[in-house]
């Protein structure tokens, strides 16, 4: 990725994602407030790894780190929901 | 002499360059040296001085505990000792000890490197452990701060005085050194082998370092953070941590042993490394069950990331979560037992050398089998809700930080003294020094066990006189154990100059690092080595015949 575009391309996105984090913040959707919260920054998160951090266009072995990565981020909160859904009070 | 070992490359060409230390010896030289071998000084010089600083408030401590009354300090100044001697030892001496010095020394040239892969990371990654060092001497300074090592909210986000955030910012800073740190190693180990040097002919002492970085990569990170959020509820109120503003206390001790308790795995696999190496080489004999060896490190840093909770099997955790940390918890035991039944086994018809590294690994294997099985007492839940916070806990993981890791540093600094400096030191004064840090130790911490069980708490800087006894013994023993490490500083310093020259292999042992000159020159080998062979090709019956050769010359009515 030797081009400028994609990283302009890649930052207008972030800002729009900004935008519509701002918006959904100002609409109750119940529920559904924390997963569509969750699913924007994900996207934004996604976006960051994958062009900015050029693990797109790395090589396997760096695809594997990247994912162990998120692999121990879940063993974290897995195992800390483990207490946190089972308190009886 | 017949051929007791196999090297994995033949022995290096004379090389006509100056050795490391020879090369240029201007302060800037090493303020800016980008030299692996001189980094590993860098850092061997400033985890002594940190060491130092510890020790003296471990010193005060046991002294403050002769008497039931505590008749040297008051309460508040011993929580700060207590506070200081954690978050030095654990942060500034013993996760940097073996990797850092050791490490940064010798496994590029185990993998028959020029460097690791990123020197000038390298030499910033001492930068920000010395920034983070002076952050915590200036918070020790300054009045200290009496949260103890793990900084348990929301006592510290909150109620404690002191200076908590400059002890954490210290912590927070040292920590991108340790991530650098191992990034650089994984790096290595995967893109700077020599030909020929397959993952299955690497040291085991490589296999440990590369497990032990990837956890330092993949934990230090989370503490970090936690320390973060912890500064932001202290500094401007925002409720995470406290209940009292809306957050969860135990969010904290989750978020911290997810750290802290794999930092236990990063204190103690290095030194498993350590004692790989130095017990093939002593017992001449290849290590038994090498694939077992080198992946139950891996298993210990996997399984060392999912048992953090029994740390807090009495914090209010949900008993479904205490049970299924304590199971875990056991499993982890697993690979540890592997290595212990592993070393044993290579010792078996092996021919034994008794030289001071070997002292300190038989030290090693007993104090760590010792500190191991006492935490499987610790992983009962049942158990646990007794000994919690007594000084059962304390006796458990000092039998495995200071008698499993400290040995292991001590037992390696011994084993490549030799190559970092060129020269011996004094066989006789080291062994001696030996048995003294292995009997202070024992007598040191020992009695804490029985005062555990009894139920004396930790933390404390008065107790129940009934204790007493106990208490004198243990103080006993920590003012041997401070002989034993005096001793090395004094005898090692005085080899610099004084020590026999070494030679480039004075243990006749196998691996890369040995094919080399001592002090080894800037860029470690004027060829690029050849792997041919496995590591640890030794060969016990020639050896015992060398042996045998020697103490024929020397005594000949010894032999039969």
């Amino acid at each position: 990725m030797n081009s400028i575009k994609p990283y302009v391309m890649v930052t207008g996105a972030l800002f729009v994602l900004l935008v519509i984090t701002v918006g959904a913040a100002y609409v109750n959707l119940g529920a559904f407030n924390t997963p569509v919260a969750m699913l924007i920054s994900l996207s934004k998160a996604s976006l960051i790894v994958l062009f900015f951090m050029h693990v797109r266009h790395s090589n396997p072995l760096i695809h594997i780190f990247v994912l162990v990565g998120f692999f121990w981020l879940g063993i974290m909160l897995t195992l800390s929901l483990s207490d946190f859904l089972t308190r009886h009070p | 002499m017949n051929a007791i070992a196999t090297p994995q490359a033949p022995p290096q060409p004379p090389s006509h360059e100056p050795s490391y230390l020879a090369v240029e010896n201007t302060v800037r030289s090493w303020l800016l040296t980008t030299d692996h071998k001189r980094i590993g000084i860098l850092y061997m010089i400033s985890i002594t001085l940190f060491f130092l600083v510890g020790g003296a408030a471990a010193t005060l401590m046991r002294l403050n505990l002769l008497t039931p009354q505590g008749a040297l300090v008051t309460s508040t100044t011993y929580n700060k000792l207590f506070t200081i001697h954690g978050v030095i030892m654990v942060w500034f001496f013993l996760i940097p000890s073996v990797p850092t010095v050791i490490g940064n020394f010798v496994l590029p040239m185990m993998l028959g490197a020029r460097d690791v892969a990123f020197p000038r990371l390298n030499l910033a990654s001492w930068y920000l452990f010395i920034g983070g060092g002076a952050f915590a001497l200036w918070a020790i300074i300054a009045g200290g701060v009496d949260t103890g090592w793990t900084f348990y909210t929301p006592y510290s986000s909150t109620y404690a005085n002191g200076h908590v955030i400059a002890m954490a910012t210290g912590i927070f800073i040292a920590g991108f050194g340790s991530i650098a740190t191992g990034l650089n190693f994984i790096v290595t180990v995967h893109k700077m082998r020599a030909p020929g040097l397959t993952w299955h002919r690497l040291p085991l002492f490589v296999w440990s370092m590369y497990s032990t970085s990837v956890i330092l990569v993949l934990a230090t990170p989370v503490l970090a953070i936690t320390l973060v959020l912890m500064a932001l509820e202290r500094a401007f109120g925002i409720g995470i941590f406290d209940p009292a503003i809306g957050g969860d206390p135990l969010l904290f001790q989750h978020l911290f042993w997810f750290y802290s308790h794999p930092a236990v795995y990063i204190m103690i696999l290095p030194g498993m490394g350590v004692v790989s190496e130095i017990i093939a080489c002593f017992s001449r004999k290849a290590v038994f069950g090498y694939y077992f060896v080198a992946y139950s490190s891996v298993a210990i840093a996997v399984l060392g990331f999912v048992v953090w909770g029994h740390h807090m099997f009495v914090s209010s955790q949900s008993i479904y979560a205490g049970m299924v940390f304590s199971i875990l918890s056991f499993l982890v035991s697993i690979p540890s037992a592997i290595k212990v039944f592993n070393w044993t086994a290579t010792l078996y018809r092996g021919s034994i050398w008794f030289q001071t590294p070997f002292l300190y690994v038989l030290g090693f294997i007993g104090l760590f089998t010792i500190g191991g099985l006492t935490g499987l007492f610790l992983a009962a839940l049942a158990v646990d809700v007794h000994l919690t916070d007594t000084y059962f806990v304390i006796a458990h993981f000092h039998y495995i930080m200071v008698g499993g890791m400290v040995m292991a540093y001590l037992g390696g600094l011994h084993y490549w003294w030799p190559k970092i400096s060129g020269r011996m030191y004094p066989e006789l004064l080291a062994k001696l020094s030996a048995l003294f840090i292995f009997a202070g130790f024992n007598l040191t911490f020992f009695p804490q066990f029985i005062l555990g069980y009894l139920g004396m708490p930790r933390r404390y800087h008065a107790y129940a006189p009934e204790f007493q006894v106990l208490n004198v013994l243990s103080t006993a023993g920590a003012s041997i154990l401070a002989i034993g490490y005096f001793l090395p500083l004094a005898y090692f310093l005085w080899s610099l100059r004084y020590g026999k020259v070494a030679g480039p292999n004075p243990w006749q042992a196998t691996g890369l690092e040995w094919t080399t000159e001592s002090p080894p020159p800037e860029h470690n080998f004027t060829v690029v080595p050849i792997v041919t062979e496995p590591p640890y090709a030794y060969d016990p019956v020639a050896a015992e015949e060398a042996l045998a050769a020697k103490r024929e010359q020397r005594e000949p009515a010894y032999v039969r």
